[in-house]
C-alpha cells in the first residue's frame, strides 16, 4: 500500500512541477494584461495592450499570413500523406523499402541543412519573397512525417479489412476514402494538429526566405517586433500572447487526443 | 479479378498504381527536401558568397570546422546543450514519472496537460518570455533579491559564463514536461505482478525503481532521448532571439553557424558544410541511440 505520506508528497512534486512548467508562461500573460508602457498613447490596461500591439507591432497582417501559411501546408501535406502513406502501408510495390527510408531520411533532416541551398535556388528563381518559398519547404517536411504516420496507421489496422474490400471488388479509390480514411479519422486528426502546430512555429524558413514585412509569419513578426521595440515589455508580451493563442486554444481542445497520439507515434516509432 | 501474384499479397492488388498515389507527395518531397539536400553536399565543397562565381575547395570547409575555434566550440555548445536538453530532463523525468507512478493521484490529466504545454507555444513566445525573466531587471533577479541573494543577481544572458547554461535551462524547463509524460506513459504499462513479485523480495522503492522499472522503460528513454538530442541540436529560434550567439560566441551553437555563415558573413559553402555536418551528426545519434533501445527491449 502507498502511504498516505508518500501520498501528499506526490501532490506537493505534481503542484511544484506544474508551477514551474506554468510560471514563464504566466508572467507573459500577466505582462500583457499589466499597465501598458510609456509612450503607446494608450491608457487603458489589460485589453486595450493587445489592441496595441495589433496596431503598433502589425500583427494582424503576420496573423493573416501565418494562417495562409499553416491552412495550405496542413491542407496539402495531409492530402499527400494520406495518398503516399497508402501506397507505403497497404500496397506491395518494387522498391517501397529504400522509398520509404528516404521519406524516413525528411524527418530526421533539420532545416538547417536545406534551408541554405533552397534560399540560393529559390533566388535565381526569383522565388524568394513569395508565400510559395514559405510554405513548399514547409509541405515537404510534413509530407516526410505524415507519410510515417499513416503508412504506421495503415499498416497496423487494415490488413482484414483491405482483403475483404478486396474480395467485395472495391476499387482502390473506393477503399481508401470509402474505409480506410473514415477509420482513419484519429489519426489523421492528430497528424493535422501536429502539422499545424510545427508550421505556424516555425522559425527559421520564413526568417530566411521573406524580407517583405508583409509576408511575414506571426514567430518572425514577434522576433522582429522585439528587435525594434525596446521600452517596456507590455507590448511585447501582449504580441507573444497573440502569437501564441491559436495553438494553445486547438491543444486546449484537443488537448487528450494529442497527448495520446503524440505518446502513441513516439512509442511506435 | 486477377489472381495473387505472390502468397501473402491481398488478392487484385495491383502494383503500380502505387506509384500513383506516391507521385504528388514525392515530386514535393523530392523538390524540396532531397534535391535541396543534394545542393548543400554540393555547396559545401565550394568558396561561394552567394553572388560571384564560386570557387572549388574540395574537404577545406570540413577541415575548418575541426580546426577553426569557434566552429569547433559551437559544436562543443551543441554537447552541452544536449545535457541540459536531454540528459537532466531524462534524469528529472525517471525520478518524476516513478515517483507519480507509485500512487493513483487524482488530477493527473490536468498536470499531463500543463506540462506538455511548452511544448505547444511557439519558441519565439519562450524565448521571449525567457528573455524577461533573464533580463537585469527580471524576475529571476527579483526572486533572488527578495531571498536575500542579492550576490547573485546578474545580466544573466550577457555573462560569458552563464549564457550558455541559462540558454540550456530553458530547454531543460521545455523539456522535462515531455519526458515525464512519455515516461509516466511506459511505465503505467508495466504489468502490477512485477512489483509485487519485487515486494515479496523484499524490495525497497529504490530496489524497485532499478530492478523493474528502469528496465521496463527502455524503450521511452531511447526515445525521449532521441527526441530531445535532436531537439538540442537544432536549437535556433531560441538562441537567435535570446542571444544572437553571445556575448562574443558563447552561446553559438551549429544552427546558428549556418544561418550566421550563410546570410551574415556570405560564406555560403561553410555554412552548407556545417549543415551537413551537423545532419551527419543527427543521423548518428539517432541511429545509436534508436540501436541500443532496440537491443534493450528485444531481450
Amino acid at each position: 500500500m502507498i502511504s498516505r505520506a508518500e501520498k501528499s508528497a506526490n501532490y506537493i512534486v505534481l503542484v511544484a512541477f506544474a508551477v514551474f512548467a506554468l510560471a514563464p508562461i504566466l508572467t507573459v500573460v500577466q505582462s500583457a494584461l499589466g499597465p501598458p508602457d510609456e509612450g503607446t498613447g494608450s491608457s487603458v490596461a489589460g485589453l486595450g495592450n493587445f489592441a496595441d500591439a495589433w496596431r503598433i507591432g502589425h500583427f494582424g497582417t503576420y496573423l493573416r499570413m501565418s494562417v495562409a501559411v499553416s491552412v495550405f501546408v496542413v491542407l496539402v501535406s495531409v492530402l499527400l500523406s494520406i495518398l503516399s502513406g497508402f501506397a507505403f502501408g497497404v500496397m506491395r510495390f518494387r522498391g517501397s523499402g529504400p522509398l520509404f527510408y528516404l521519406f524516413l531520411l525528411g524527418i530526421m533532416m533539420p532545416s538547417e541543412a536545406i534551408v541554405v541551398p533552397l534560399y540560393f535556388d529559390l533566388r535565381s528563381l526569383g522565388l524568394t519573397d513569395t508565400f510559395w518559398a514559405v510554405a513548399l519547404p514547409q509541405v515537404a517536411q510534413s509530407v516526410a512525417f505524415g507519410t510515417f504516420w499513416m503508412r504506421a496507421y495503415f499498416r497496423s489496422s487494415s490488413r482484414a479489412l483491405v482483403e475483404a474490400a478486396r474480395l467485395d471488388g472495391a476499387s482502390t479509390r473506393r477503399l481508401l476514402w470509402q474505409i480506410l480514411v473514415p477509420l482513419a479519422r484519429p489519426a489523421i486528426i492528430t497528424m493535422t494538429v501536429l502539422v499545424f502546430m510545427w508550421t505556424w512555429n516555425e522559425f527559421l524558413i520564413p526568417l530566411v526566405m521573406v524580407t517583405n514585412e508583409s509576408l511575414r509569419t506571426a514567430p518572425l513578426g514577434l522576433a522582429f517586433f522585439q528587435g525594434q521595440y525596446t521600452q517596456g515589455f507590455t507590448l511585447l508580451a501582449a504580441g507573444a500572447v497573440i502569437v501564441a493563442t491559436p495553438v494553445v486554444v486547438l491543444y486546449l481542445f484537443l488537448q487528450r487526443h494529442f497527448i495520446a497520439g503524440m505518446l502513441e507515434g513516439a512509442v511506435r516509432e | 479479378m486477377p489472381s495473387p501474384r505472390r502468397t501473402g499479397s491481398p488478392p487484385g492488388e495491383p502494383r503500380r498504381i502505387a506509384y500513383l498515389y506516391l507521385l504528388p507527395g514525392f515530386v514535393v518531397y523530392a523538390a524540396f527536401l532531397l534535391y535541396p539536400l543534394l545542393r548543400a553536399v554540393q555547396l559545401s565543397f565550394y568558396d561561394w558568397d552567394g553572388l560571384t562565381l564560386g570557387r572549388w575547395i574540395g574537404l577545406d570547409n570540413y577541415r575548418e570546422i575541426v580546426s577553426d575555434e569557434s566552429l569547433r566550440s559551437a559544436f562543443g555548445h551543441a554537447l552541452i546543450l544536449i545535457v541540459f536538453f536531454a540528459v537532466v530532463p531524462v534524469c528529472v523525468g525517471l525520478l518524476l514519472a516513478s515517483i507519480l507512478n507509485r500512487a493513483k493521484v487524482r488530477g493527473l490529466p490536468f498536470f499531463r496537460t500543463v506540462v506538455f504545454l511548452p511544448q505547444v507555444v511557439a519558441m519565439v513566445v519562450v524565448a521571449v518570455a525567457w528573455r524577461r525573466i533573464y533580463a537585469p531587471d527580471g524576475s529571476l533577479n527579483e526572486l533572488l533579491g527578495a531571498l536575500g541573494l542579492d550576490s547573485l543577481q546578474r545580466g544573466w544572458l550577457g555573462d560569458y559564463a552563464l549564457a550558455l547554461p541559462a540558454v540550456g535551462f530553458v530547454g531543460t524547463w521545455f523539456e522535462t514536461g515531455l519526458v515525464t509524460v512519455l515516461l509516466l506513459a511506459g511505465m503505467s504499462r508495466i504489468s502490477g505482478d512485477l512489483y509485487e513479485a519485487a515486494r515479496l523480495d523484499g524490495a525497497g522503492p529504490v530496489r524497485e525503481f532499478f530492478a523493474v522499472t528502469l528496465p521496463s522503460v527502455r524503450g521511452e528513454i531511447a526515445v525521449a532521448s532521441t527526441l530531445t538530442v535532436i531537439a538540442a541540436l537544432r536549437t535556433f529560434d531560441l538562441v537567435y532571439v535570446t542571444t544572437g550567439g553571445g556575448p562574443g560566441n558563447s552561446t553559438s551553437v551549429p544552427s546558428y553557424e549556418v544561418y550566421h555563415r550563410a546570410f551574415e558573413l556570405g560564406r555560403v559553402g561553410s555554412a552548407a558544410a556545417v549543415g551537413v555536418t551537423l545532419t551527419l551528426v543527427i543521423l548518428a545519434i539517432s541511429l545509436v541511440i534508436n540501436r541500443i533501445g532496440d537491443r534493450d527491449t528485444a531481450q
